[in-house]
């Protein structure tokens, strides 16, 4: 699917109803899901998981925990899914995939000078390739959002198509950082080029910028994902990342999906949750409903 | 016809340092002593308690590393503007059926009962810490620490006196509370809750709910992240106790029970202040 050039007039701005996107959001966070539906969404969410750890004081030690996180998220109840994945820098790519080795969780690699991207493309398609062959499943890249800024539509579709071919067989997962593009129409465009360029996965955000992942970009993505299957019949993923922290969002998103997309989006292969204190809280609402009793962070492994 | 119609106050919550209605969007009426209905009440729901303990943990830590003689200080200002808001308060106990001069002697009650923890701010772990005698090269010391975040009744009669004398011996050891006030008069609850807003209290400190304790007792007890609860109801019955100790023991919460009949008679107890205290022991290796 991956094209070198685009046919597509970038210049060409889809309209986006800012106050529409808003409303519908609110319309369907208000929808209540309770009892057996919940366990099952808070299940769900768990399994779509990318167990995010990507600090600059990250050690060997610390994604080792998390890659055990990652395979018991509850040592009190081993029958809990797994997370999809884990997402580390590229020079923890061996180490965590020597402990993930025959799990069936994916590793996952940022990469193209995450977060800021601001790195020449020889550097990028570099380190794209160098992920792959350390054993990375996923590459999250970033878009250059300079140059979309400017306008240059056609050096990000390039750039994609570019390093979607260093990725291989591996998926692609493109980063737009939409808490940088600064309007609901960059973000449909932005999207609209990630998918055409190749992308497997369109991302919101790195986490390093605020606002990070919204309910309202999310809306803005999956449509864009919509229009995009009904065009050219594939099914690209979303990943909302950034801010997540809480299982009554992480079911507002099941929702958004649901409603936009259609149950076939609802598993790890076309959605996942970029986040890593979203599982435990996770983990609480699911005793919680078990239980009957409400939880505390102290009887749940640090991740 | 009267010349205007009297403005009626809303009743909240305090959580977090702000005042929600409860997320359930029920209320309850509150009789005055003539049967007659004198306000509306938020009746809280579960989750309003949830949430009240997300509030109190995250400003548990904030205010156990604030300087004991600090915490003294904020005490002591809540008195302050508890003495300057008095006639409001004795207004507010009144409807009740309560006697001028007693609502009168219940406020000032208040106010010295606060004054006199608030000297205690900086005092109790001197008092009640130790050094030990140990038979090896180290100095071993034992130090009072806070248990944590504290669900509280507060005891029905006395709906100020009581409410203040049970939050206070809690928050002057560095917890942070959350406190279900007279379920039959929670009103001036609600107003002491302004005082503290306006005294220097961090959000989340102490925290106040209205409703039923019937409703509440099993979650106020069995959560999991509270380390503490406290109520002074002077009778318990035998299996409310038990079903009380059970739900403790999931995460062996500390009970304290401290039963008082009259809290006008109830003298002021350095020992409370204690049962909310943890001793930490530590052995530093000395030199030869």
């Amino acid at each position: 699917m991956s094209a070198t050039t685009s046919t597509y007039d970038w210049n060409k701005t889809i309209p986006i109803d800012q106050v529409g996107v808003e409303q519908r959001v609110d319309r369907l966070n208000s929808r209540s899901i309770k009892k057996d539906s919940k366990i099952q969404a808070l299940k769900l969410a768990l399994s779509m998981i990318d167990l995010t750890t990507l600090e600059g004081m990250d050690t060997e030690g610390k994604v080792i925990q998390l890659c055990q996180k990652a395979l018991r998220p509850h040592i009190e109840q081993p029958d809990l899914p797994k997370v999809a994945a884990i997402c580390v820098y590229p020079n923890m790519v061996s180490v965590a995939k020597k402990e993930l080795q025959g799990s069936g969780i994916n590793v996952a690699s940022v990469a193209t000078a995450f977060p800021s991207g601001m790195a020449t493309r020889k550097i990028k398609i570099e380190e794209t390739r160098q992920v792959v062959a350390d054993g990375a499943d996923e590459v999250d890249m970033v878009i250059s959002r300079g140059a979309f800024l400017k306008g240059e539509y056609e050096y990000v579709f390039d750039e994609i198509s570019a390093v979607k071919e260093a990725c291989g067989s591996a998926h692609l997962k493109v980063i737009l950082e939409t808490g940088e593009l600064q309007t609901y129409e960059n973000v449909r465009k932005a999207s609209d080029i990630a998918m055409h360029a190749g992308a497997d996965f369109i991302k919101t955000s790195t986490g390093k910028i605020s606002p990070a992942a919204t309910q309202p970009v999310t809306l803005v993505m999956l449509e864009a994902i919509r229009d995009y299957f009904y065009k050219t019949d594939r099914m690209v993923g979303m990943k909302p990342a950034g801010g997540i922290r809480k299982a009554k969002q992480a079911i507002q998103y099941l929702v958004l999906v649901k409603e936009t997309l259609g149950a076939a989006w609802l598993t790890p292969d076309y959605f996942r949750f970029g986040a890593s204190s979203l599982t435990n809280d996770l983990l609480m609402q699911i005793i919680k409903q078990q239980s009957g009793v409400y939880q505390g962070p102290d009887y749940f492994s640090k991740d | 016809m009267a010349d205007r119609i009297n403005v009626l106050k809303t009743y909240k919550t305090y959580v977090g340092g702000k005042f929600p209605r409860t997320e359930s969007g029920r209320h309850y009426k509150v009789y005055g002593k003539d049967e007659e209905v004198i306000a509306n009440a938020c009746q809280c729901s579960r989750k309003d308690f949830r949430d009240a303990v997300v509030a109190a943990r995250g400003a548990q830590n904030g205010w156990n590393s604030r300087s004991a003689y600090n915490r003294g200080q904020i005490l002591y200002r809540i008195a302050e503007m508890l003495e300057g808001r008095k006639t409001q308060f004795v207004e507010e106990l009144k409807p009740l059926g309560i006697h001028h001069r007693t609502a009168q002697k219940e406020v000032e009650t208040t106010i010295d009962t606060l004054i006199y923890y608030a000297g205690w701010a900086d005092k109790y772990q001197q008092v009640f810490g130790s050094i030990n005698p140990v038979a090896s090269n180290h100095f071993n010391f034992s130090i009072p620490e806070p248990t944590g975040v504290v669900s509280a009744f507060a005891p029905e009669e006395s709906p100020l006196l009581g409410l203040v004398s049970v939050i206070t011996p809690i928050i002057v050891g560095g917890n942070s509370c959350i406190i279900l006030a007279s379920q039959r008069y929670p009103l001036p609850a609600i107003s002491f809750a302004e005082v503290l807003h306006s005294s220097d209290v961090p959000g989340g400190v102490v925290n106040i709910l209205t409703g039923f304790k019937e409703e509440l007792v099993d979650h106020m007890t069995s959560h999991m992240d509270v380390n503490a609860f406290f109520f002074t109801d002077p009778k318990v019955n035998k299996e409310y106790r038990k079903q009380i100790d059970e739900n403790a023991a999931l995460n062996v919460k500390r009970i304290v029970h401290h039963p008082v009949n009259d809290w006008s008679q109830h003298q002021e107890d350095p020992y409370l202040v204690t049962k909310f205290q943890e001793i930490k022991t530590t052995w530093h290796p000395v030199g030869f």
